[in-house]
């Protein structure tokens, strides 16, 4: 949390960027951005943007670290030094960094076919190029588009967003000064499909209520998320369709 | 290995023909962009496309120590990451030595042109500003040495610059340019067999033998680098250094453009 003096959050029902408890920031997803990707999206998510990229299925290497019934998946978030408006960061992985490289590549083991791909790699990277809060639930949504493009078969694309609490209200995808602030935070990554909760995470205090309110406004703002996943995805292909009918 | 060893002989025989892969005549650069100010949070940034290469240049100013021989002096800190986002051939774990040799020769050209005052970089005694230039690929075709100092020069360029005033950063509102004095840009060339290209892409650089990177500004040669174990010889060196002095121009109207000058 953050220092300093606590700043107002919620004056007369709006936040301080105009928000209402339950809205979204912008969201603005593209296809295609890494040329070299097998798959890859952009994210613009509030003041967020953030590329993600596939590469594979192919032979895992070191060797040992093969599974002759599927593949495996790799996954790296990382963050540019330079993606906050404070001081510069450091290069390299952290703790942080590590926790959610993990954490977001189990939410791609339960939906990918990974048994489709015995003893391969699947290569997720997700880099954060400047960041306003909410980057591991922006980049999961990334991530998940980038892989759909990629053409790995997966049983649904997932979709994250955080919900946290001020004094009494609960809010809906936290800014970074809300994220220093708020009294709780929970990132939740849902696969629309099942409904399942793939990411889940929590810190703060919130009453056994709130939690189930805030897994509510989750799956209310997952609509719509996954259209403008979705849309991002028929953007693309409408793309390529209209280059070979010229 | 089999696919690069054919498609080097390919690029050579074309060379040899007297053509590029993408057309392209043996002096000639891809299709430049600049996009400044791309990452707000940074003091400055720019992302520059060669073609199909992308390359994303953040500076960040923040408050730091001298070096013990250079007390009245900021500190100039340039790092290259090539990301494995990039590129199949770009591998996680520590910088490779192709990221440092980037980061060193793009610094290098920076530094010797004394593009960035370092003296002015000086706060109070103990105090002196860091600038960090941090070069990120995001999509690899060759060339990186040009893209990236094109990006680090167009982000340095358009960069703001914070304040301190309290004990305290102020990095928002109203503030100056951060103030830039030369502009550098670099010409890398590509010796693959008998022919030597400008701006190569990632086939060329695949199967080039030596690669040769001038740095200049208007007046004089600021940072050389010779790559790989291909050699040239002197009098290559000289015409390549009259062809940097010409191409350079379009780079340097790049840049002009990218700050509305």
């Amino acid at each position: 949390m953050g220092g300093g003096e606590k700043p107002e959050l919620m004056i007369n029902g709006k936040r301080l960027d105009g928000r209402l408890a339950d809205q979204l920031r912008p969201i603005k997803i593209e296809v295609g951005a890494v040329k070299n990707a097998v798959g890859s999206s952009y994210i613009e998510w509030g003041n967020n943007k953030i590329l993600a990229a596939v590469y594979g299925p192919k032979e895992a290497l070191p060797k040992h670290v093969q599974n002759p019934e599927k593949a495996i998946i790799k996954c790296r978030y990382q963050m540019s030094p330079f993606s906050s408006l404070e001081d510069h960061g450091r290069t390299g992985p952290n703790r942080r960094s590590t926790e959610i490289s993990k954490v977001t590549r189990e939410v791609f083991e339960n939906v990918v076919l990974v048994e489709q791909f015995p003893g391969s790699e699947i290569d997720l990277y997700i880099e954060v190029l400047q960041a306003d809060g909410g980057t591991r639930a922006a980049g999961i949504t990334a991530a998940s588009v980038a892989l759909a493009a990629s053409g790995i078969p997966m049983t649904d694309i997932p979709f994250a967003v955080s919900v946290g609490k001020v004094g009494t209200d609960l809010i809906l995808d936290l800014n970074k000064i809300e994220d220093n602030y708020s009294d709780a935070d929970m990132p939740i990554a849902i696969g629309p499909r099942t409904g399942e909760l793939l990411l889940l995470q929590m810190d703060g205090i919130l009453t056994r209520e709130e939690v189930k309110r805030g897994v509510e406004m989750v799956k209310k703002a997952g609509e719509s998320i996954s259209k403008l996943q979705s849309d991002a995805l028929k953007a693309s292909y409408e793309k390529t369709i209209q280059k070979y009918q010229k | 290995m089999q696919i690069r060893t054919v498609s080097g002989d390919y690029i050579k025989d074309l060379l040899a023909s007297g053509a590029r892969e993408d057309a392209r005549d043996m002096l000639d650069y891809r299709k430049i962009s600049i996009a400044p100010g791309t990452m707000p949070n940074a003091e400055g940034s720019a992302e520059v496309t060669f073609g199909y290469t992308k390359v994303l240049a953040g500076v960040k100013i923040c408050v730091g120590s001298p070096m013990p021989d250079k007390p009245d002096e900021g500190n100039l800190i340039t790092s290259a990451e090539l990301l494995p986002l990039a590129s199949e051939l770009f591998e996680t774990g520590p910088p490779s030595p192709e990221a440092v040799e980037l980061a060193r020769v793009i610094d290098r050209g920076i530094r010797a042109s004394g593009m960035i005052d370092t003296k002015a970089l000086f706060i109070a005694e103990e105090k002196v500003w860091d600038l960090f230039i941090d070069i990120y690929i995001l999509n690899y075709d060759g060339n990186l040495f040009d893209a990236g100092t094109l990006a680090a020069v167009a982000a340095l360029s358009t960069a703001r610059m914070p304040k301190y005033e309290d004990e305290k950063v102020i990095r928002e509102g109203n503030l100056g340019r951060l103030k830039t004095n030369n502009l550098v840009t670099s010409c890398t060339f590509a010796k693959i067999a008998e022919n030597t290209v400008l701006d190569p892409d990632s086939n060329e650089e695949a199967s080039m033998d030596g690669r040769l990177t001038i740095a200049n500004d208007e007046n004089a040669v600021r940072a050389m680098q010779k790559g790989l174990m291909g050699g040239f010889s002197p009098k290559e060196l000289e015409s390549l250094i009259d062809i940097t002095f010409d191409k350079s121009k379009e780079l340097r109207g790049h840049v002009a453009r990218a700050k509305g000058d």
